[in-house]
C-alpha cells in the first residue's frame, strides 16, 4: 500500500533528520555558532565509517563507539583554538554569527577538499545488514530500522543529559541567557565549548548511521546542512521536542511528495514548507518551550 | 579627509583606471587576458551589487547564484528567439519579479534566518528547473548558440559595471540609500522615523537582483552549454560574498578592493593546485576572517589611525 510505505519511510527518514538537527541545535542554541560546515562533518564521518568497514572490516556499530568520542575531542579543540578568538572579538551576537558563518564556509571547503583528496568524488555505499524485514506489510531494510533505533536511543540520551543532569541544566541555562547564567556561577565559555563538542559528537554519530543505509558522496554535505537548518528553525532554536516534530514533518513531507508527486521535487517541497511556516510562525513551532 | 580614506580613494581610483583600460584589451590580446578580464568584471558587478543590498548590515544574502543563474537561464531559453536587447530586458524583468515576490515573503526575516533562506533559494530554483526541464521540456541541458564574441561579452560587462556604479552612486546618496544605512544601524529607529522599511528593502533587493541577473545573462553565451548545475552553482554565491567582505561592503568602491586580489588568487590556486583547490580556498577564507575582519577598507582606516595593521 503506497500510503503506508510512504508513511513508514517518512518516519524513518524523519527520525534521522531529527537526530542530525539536534547537534546543530546545540551548536547554534548554546554555543551561538552558526556552523554551515555541519553537513560536511556528517559526510566526513560517513566516509570514515565507510573506510573502516571496507578496509578494516570494522562493523559500523563499532564505528559508532569509536568515532563520536573522537569527534568530541576534535570539535572541542576546534572550538578552543579556532572559534575562541572570534568569540572574544565579537561585540554582539550578530557579529559572532556573521564571523562564524564565514569561518564555517572556510571549514566547509577545507573538509570537502580533504574528503575529495582522500576518497574522490564518487558515490559510495557499503552493504551492511541489507536484509529486508516486513513491517505492517511494508518491506524495510534492516539497516534502516537499526539506524532509526539508534537515532531514538541517542536522542533520548541527549534529552536525559540535558534535562536530568546538573551539567545539562547548565547548558540549557546558557542557551536561555548567557548573562544570567554567569550570575549563577556557570562558566559560559566552558559550557559553549562543551555544547559545540557535543553537537559535533551527535553529527559524527549521525554520519555513521546515515552511511549504513544511504549512498553518499562528498557534495551531499550542503543538502544535509540545509535540512538540519530547516529542522532547527522550524522546531524553534533550542527545543529538542521541536527538533523531533519538525524532523518528522520534514521526513514525512519528503516521502509523501516523492511517492505521490515527483521524487525530484522533495527539496522544493521542504523549502516551500519552511517558507510557509516562517511566514505563519517566524519563531518556529515550539518557541518558548525550554531547551 | 583622514589618511586611510585617502589611501582608499587612491586605490579605488587605480582600480577604476584599470577598469577604464580593460575594454581596450581585445585589441592587444585576444585570449587569456580577455578571459581574465571577463572573470574580474563579472565578480565586480556581482560583489558590488551584493554589497548595495547586504552591505548596510542585517541581511547577508547567499542568493547571488539564484539570480545569476536565472539571468543565464533566461538567455538559454529565449536567446534564439528574440533580439539581444530584448533578451537582456527579459532577464532583468525575470530577476526583478522573482526578487519582488521572494522579498515580500522573506525580508521580514532577520540575521541568520535570512542567510539560510537565501542559501536555500538557489538550491530551490535549481531543483525546480531540473525537474521542469526533465519532465516538461524533456532535456536537462540547453545549448546557447549566439553570435557573441568574448570581446563583446567584455564590453557588455564594462557597460554593466559603469551603469552599476553610476546608479549605485546615485542610490547611496538618495533617500533610499539613507534609509538602508539607517536600517542597518537600527531598524526600529528607522521605522519610527517614518521609513517604509519593507518598501526600501524590497526596492534595493530587486535593484541588486537585476544586476546579478544581467551579469548572468551577459555571461551565458560564453558557456555554449548550460544546465542547472552550471547556472546555479553555489560557489558563485560564496565567492561573491567573500570578495565583497574582503574589500569592505560598507562603501560602494569597497568590493572592488576585494575582487581584484581574490580573482587573481583563485585563478592562481586553480591553475597551480587543481586537486587541492577546495582546501586552499577554504584556508584563504579562514585567513581573511582572522586577519582582515573589517576588510581592506577597515584595514586602511586602522592603519591611518596608527593602530596595529
Amino acid at each position: 500500500m503506497p500510503l503506508l510505505d510512504a508513511l513508514l519511510n517518512g518516519l524513518t527518514l524523519g527520525g534521522m533528520y531529527a537526530l542530525i538537527a539536534m547537534g546543530l541545535g546545540l551548536q547554534y542554541g548554546v554555543a551561538r555558532i552558526m556552523n554551515l560546515a555541519y553537513g560536511q562533518f556528517l559526510i566526513a564521518s560517513a566516509f570514515a565509517a565507510f573506510w573502516l568497514f571496507a578496509r578494516h572490516g570494522l562493523s559500523p556499530l563499532l564505528s559508532l563507539l569509536l568515532l563520536p568520542p573522537l569527534a568530541f575531542a576534535c570539535n572541542w579543540l576546534l572550538y578552543r583554538i579556532l572559534l575562541m578568538p572570534l568569540v572574544r572579538r565579537a561585540k554582539s551576537r550578530s557579529a559572532l554569527e556573521v564571523d562564524s558563518i564565514l569561518l564555517s564556509f572556510g571549514l566547509l571547503f577545507v573538509i570537502e577538499g580533504l574528503v575529495l583528496a582522500l576518497f574522490g568524488g564518487n558515490y559510495v555505499n557499503y552493504a551492511y545488514l541489507g536484509q529486508v524485514v516486513v513491517v505492517l506489510g511494508t518491506p524495510l531494510a534492516l539497516n534502516r530500522l537499526l539506524a532509526l533505533g539508534f537515532a531514538l536511543l541517542l536522542g533520548s540520551l541527549l534529552y536525559a543529559f540535558l534535562h536530568r543532569s546538573r551539567y545539562g541544566t547548565a547548558l540549557r541555562a546558557v542557551s536561555v541567557s548567557p548573562q544570567a547564567a554567569q550570575l549563577v556561577a556557570i562558566d559560559v565559555r566552558a559550557a559553549a565549548a562543551m555544547a559545540f563538542a557535543l553537537g559535533g559528537t551527535m553529527v559524527a554519530a549521525s554520519g555513521v548511521l546515515v552511511s549504513m543505509f544511504l549512498t553518499f558522496n562528498v557534495s551531499m554535505g550542503v543538502v544535509f546542512t540545509m535540512k538540519a537548518l530547516i529542522v532547527v528553525i522550524m522546531g524553534g532554536v533550542g527545543s529538542l521536542a521541536g527538533c523531533l516534530v519538525a524532523g518528522l514533518v520534514l521526513g514525512l513531507t519528503e516521502s509523501l511528495v516523492a511517492t505521490f508527486i515527483a521524487p525530484g521535487l522533495t527539496l522544493v517541497a521542504t523549502f516551500a514548507l519552511f517558507l510557509g511556516l516562517l511566514m505563519l510562525r517566524p519563531t518556529g513551532l515550539f518557541k518558548g518551550a525550554a531547551a | 579627509m583622514r589618511r586611510g580614506q585617502a589611501w582608499g580613494v587612491v586605490l579605488g581610483l587605480l582600480v577604476l583606471g584599470a577598469l577604464a583600460v580593460l575594454p581596450l584589451l581585445p585589441w592587444v590580446d585576444s585570449g587569456y587576458a580577455v578571459s581574465m578580464a571577463i572573470n574580474l568584471l563579472m565578480y565586480v558587478v556581482l560583489a558590488t551589487a551584493w554589497a548595495l543590498f547586504s552591505g548596510s548590515g542585517g541581511h547577508v544574502s547567499l542568493a547571488t547564484a539564484a539570480f545569476f543563474g536565472l539571468g543565464s537561464y533566461v538567455v538559454a531559453v529565449l536567446g534564439g528567439d528574440m533580439a539581444w536587447p530584448w533578451v537582456l530586458a527579459c532577464a532583468a524583468l525575470a530577476c526583478a519579479l522573482v526578487a519582488a515576490f521572494v522579498g515580500l515573503a522573506t525580508l521580514r526575516l532577520h540575521g541568520v534566518y535570512f542567510v539560510i533562506f537565501s542559501f536555500g533559494l538557489a538550491e530551490f530554483i535549481r531543483q525546480f528547473v531540473i525537474w521542469y526541464e526533465a519532465n516538461v521540456s524533456g532535456s536537462v541541458g540547453r545549448y546557447v548558440f549566439l553570435d557573441i564574441s568574448q570581446a563583446q561579452i567584455l564590453w557588455q560587462l564594462c557597460a554593466l559595471t559603469l551603469l552599476l556604479f553610476v546608479l549605485g552612486w546615485w542610490l547611496v546618496r538618495s533617500r533610499l540609500g539613507l534609509a538602508m544605512r539607517m536600517m542597518g544601524d537600527d531598524e526600529l529607529v528607522a521605522r519610527h522615523c517614518g521609513v517604509n522599511t519593507t518598501r526600501a528593502k524590497l526596492l534595493v533587493f530587486a535593484f541588486s537582483a537585476v544586476f546579478m541577473g544581467l551579469a548572468g545573462a551577459v555571461m551565458a553565451p560564453r558557456w555554449t552549454y548550460i544546465d542547472p548545475n552550471i547556472a546555479f552553482n553555489p560557489m558563485v554565491s560564496f565567492q561573491t560574498l567573500i570578495m565583497a567582505l574582503l574589500g569592505g561592503a560598507s562603501r560602494l568602491h569597497g568590493p572592488l578592493l576585494g575582487v581584484f586580489p581574490l580573482v587573481l588568487l583563485f585563478e592562481y590556486l586553480w591553475t597551480s593546485f587543481p586537486n587541492h583547490y577546495s582546501i586552499l580556498l577554504g584556508l584563504s577564507f579562514l585567513l581573511i576572517v582572522y586577519l582582515l575582519p573589517k576588510g581592506v577598507l577597515g584595514w586602511f582606516d586602522r592603519v591611518a589611525r596608527g593602530g596595529p595593521a
